[in-house]
């Protein structure tokens, strides 16, 4: 417990950030919904199409919300230019409001519906223009229970935002998504603890006000107010306030990671070094494949470590196989003709994906490749990550070598290998340079019939980081420095559960020392 | 022919809803300090007819003049601030104190009234000062519908009109507060328009009877002509039934 304390101490910018942006969702949130509860209170069209558009929104995952964010602001680029940002506070902050929406909106509405026909007659009767009769009376009657509908939509916000980590905005879900690709569960649990000890807290002061409303007891709308104001105030000062000891000489570096630890190593491996050369860095970690790929080619991420198969099939929608130097090469040219973006090189080692079994079904059933499956599969379950059995490797394989799987299961990339070994899952889409390959004894079944494109590891700089000379040179000697058994021993020094489990910044500058650089 | 010097004129005033009429016609002149009940069953259309005087129903034909202004002419605030209104659900706002009530239309016109005006017209209703204070909450039916009446008031209205003012209130409090505004009628000067479906309670109050049925008028009398059998056969079964009460009760004394 001691221990989730002081992840939770170190969850100062986390916390920020998380508190400005439900901060600024919620508010948005109220902006948009009471001008539409009063228009909705005079137009029935309008309360019905509001609501059920409210109500819409509600239905849509708040993760699917978030998501679908990315490729919207995308295609408004056409529209705002190029400057629009597609991950990060904006999508979030839209996606997050209009979660707002609902609660605010629905209490806003059924104030006014069941205010008493008699008060509102009376207004109109002494002779208030309607905006008096908004402001002298609707509004102070509805006061109450629109205070109660920002509370809960506060409550949702804030827990929604932790999910925001999966568009590249830093919050309170960063901590949960790392512990949880990591299995560090105290990264997790500080993560859970802190949002939603955050949530108890809003609750509580926005609780206050609404009673002061609901009594007219102006002291305790004005506490609850300022110390929420209060609370808001810290997070910009703590986040864009003056920090001791630090020049502005630097420029920020938004460095990307998919949701897998490796990625986690070398996000921190490339920071490293450029923090090593006075540029100020920041990790968007979690992100997906296709979100991190759109990310560096539009410039909201300036570095990614990506994989050349993974470009090959889900980027360039290619489906033939050719060799390694081949395909480099016509990545490279198809990156720089479409966005700009430079490939600056192979780091040295190949992840791909490869269908993984235990060491004693391979000695029972005799398998050393993929084509041994066959006749087995329709008795077998398979896993996989989350996109595994979207992307076009998965089905290029399971037609060239003709697999009908007994089922089919899907794994955060942590929950895999644990699945495996567990039995939950027969054959697993693994990683090939993870660790814990060779830490479970796993059998990689070959791929004779080279379905599986190469994944050698490449780093992608953004247009905007490839005319940047000191962010080449830092990165350069990176290039062909990593062999698979140093990745792997990186990567297995995170994944481990035991006492010499490493976090990704420790286990970064380990494969610095061990590369060495 | 109408009269020139009427206080409020409603010439040939019609509303219709959709194929229902519920006021049909109606033209009739009324002078400065009468006191005017509109009586009739439920649906007659006597409150839409009132109600078309500060516009809370619009009519949908033929006009009505305030004091010689069509009020259809005037923006409906204005209008409504010339206009006391009290009506039988009260409508007192609840989250203000009874000051606050009453002072709310002097108020919302740019000129609040003086602490000293809300005591006297807290003392116009028969209640003392410290109601001032008090919120509609803790305050009976009655000694709210007293405040309805001191907020129609507080703004020196031309007219007053009363849309079953009494009609909520226990018969005790209903017969002390109706006389209560007639004492004020008469006081203040006021020219009072006053719906209600209680034939004795106009009987008693009102100096000029208007009997509404299906959106017509069809009788105006006095009180007196009325209880002489005037008016006609509409008029006299409503007069029937506070006559009759009358005399059964005068039988069990007896």
């Amino acid at each position: 417990m001691t221990d989730v304390f002081a992840a939770m101490l170190d969850l100062g910018d986390k916390l920020a950030a998380h508190v400005l942006l439900a901060a600024s969702a919620i508010a948005l949130g109220i902006l948009v919904a009471l001008p539409l509860a009063v228009w909705a209170s005079r137009n029935q069209a309008v309360a019905r199409i509001a609501l059920g558009f409210a109500s819409l929104v509600q239905t849509v995952p708040a993760l699917a919300l978030l998501a679908l964010f990315f490729p919207i602001l995308l295609s408004l680029r056409a529209v705002f230019g190029e400057g629009l940002p597609t991950l990060g506070f904006l999508p979030a902050l839209l996606a997050l409001a209009l979660y707002a929406l609902l609660p605010i909106l629905r209490n806003a509405v059924t104030a006014r519906e069941h205010m008493e026909p008699g008060v509102l007659e009376a207004a109109d009767g002494v002779g208030m223009t309607p905006a008096q009769k908004l402001r002298l009376v609707e509004a102070p009657l509805a006061a109450p229970y629109v205070m109660a509908g920002i509370r809960t939509a506060a409550v949702w916000t804030i827990g929604a935002a932790t999910l925001s980590t999966t568009i590249g905005q830093p919050s309170l879900g960063d901590p949960i998504f790392a512990g949880l690709q990591t299995q560090n569960w105290t990264l997790v649990l500080a993560g859970c603890f802190a949002s939603a000890g955050l949530a108890l807290v809003a609750d509580w002061l926005l609780g206050m006000v609404e009673r002061g409303f609901a009594r007219g007891k102006r002291v305790l709308i004005w506490a609850g107010t300022s110390v929420a104001l209060v609370g808001i105030a810290a997070s910009l000062w703590t986040l864009y306030g003056p920090t001791p000891g630090s020049d502005d000489r630097g420029q920020t570096i938004a460095i990307g990671a998919k949701g897998f630890s490796e990625q986690y190593i070398l996000a921190r491996l490339i920071g490293q070094r450029l923090e090593a050369q006075g540029f100020e860095v920041e990790y968007r970690d979690g992100l997906g494949s296709a979100v991190a790929h759109s990310a560096v080619a539009n410039g909201s991420i300036e570095v990614l470590v990506d994989y050349t198969g993974t470009i090959w099939a889900n980027e360039m929608k290619r489906t033939d196989n050719p060799d390694r130097d081949m395909m480099l090469a016509e990545i490279a040219a198809w990156e720089r003709d479409t966005s700009g973006t430079q490939v600056l090189g192979r780091l040295g080692f190949e992840n791909a994906y490869g269908l993984a079994v235990r060491q004693d079904l391979a000695r029972a059933r005799n398998l050393s490749s993929i084509g041994d499956l066959r006749a087995l599969a329709a008795s077998l379950t398979i896993g996989g990550d989350p996109e595994f059995f979207e992307r076009p490797e998965w089905i290029a394989v399971r037609e060239a070598y003709d697999l009908q799987f007994r089922a089919t299961r899907n794994f955060s990339p942590t929950f895999m290998y644990n699945a495996l070994v567990s039995g939950d899952a027969d054959v697993i889409g693994a990683y090939t340079s993870d660790g814990r390959i060779a830490a479970d004894n796993l059998v990689i079944l070959g791929d004779p019939r080279g379905a599986f494109p190469n994944y050698d590891a490449i780093v992608l700089l953004s247009s905007q980081a490839a005319t940047n000379a000191e962010v080449q040179a830092a990165l350069e000697p990176l290039i062909g420095a990593i062999d698979v058994d140093a990745m792997r021993a990186a990567n297995l020094s995170v994944d481990r559960t035991d006492a010499e489990k490493l976090t990704p910044d420790v286990a970064a500058q380990q494969l610095a020392r061990d590369i060495g650089l | 022919m109408t009269d020139a010097s009427a206080l409020l004129r409603f010439d040939s005033t019609a509303k219709s809803y959709a194929a229902v009429v519920a006021v049909a016609n109606v033209s009739l002149d009324i002078d400065p300090r009468s006191f005017v009940a509109l009586v009739g069953a439920s649906g007659s259309g006597k409150s839409t007819l009132l109600k078309m005087v500060n516009r809370l129903v619009e009519p949908t034909s033929g006009r009505v003049l305030l004091a010689g202004d069509d009020v259809t002419g005037l923006p409906a605030p204005a209008l409504r601030r010339r206009i006391g209104y009290v009506f039988q659900s009260i409508g007192l706002f609840p989250h203000m104190n009874a000051a606050h009530n009453i002072g709310i239309g002097p108020r919302i016109a740019g000129s609040p009234l003086a602490d000293a005006r809300i005591t006297e017209l807290l003392e116009m209703v028969d209640l003392d000062g410290s109601y001032a204070t008090r919120m509609p909450s803790e305050l009976s039916g009655g000694q709210r519908q007293r405040i309805g009446v001191a907020r129609a008031l507080a703004g020196d209205p031309e007219v007053l009109l009363m849309d079953e003012p009494f009609g909520a209130l226990d018969p005790v409090t209903r017969d002390a507060l109706g006389d209560r505004v007639r004492g004020l009628h008469e006081t203040l000067g006021l020219t009072t328009v006053m719906v209600t479906h209680d034939m004795a309670e106009a009987l008693l109050l009102a100096d000029r009877v208007l009997v509404m049925d299906a959106g017509q008028i069809v009788a105006d009398e006095t009180p007196a002509s009325l209880l002489a059998g005037g008016g006609g056969e509409i008029a006299q079964t409503m007069v029937a039934v506070p006559r009759d009460q009358a005399a059964r009760m005068a039988g069990l004394t007896a």
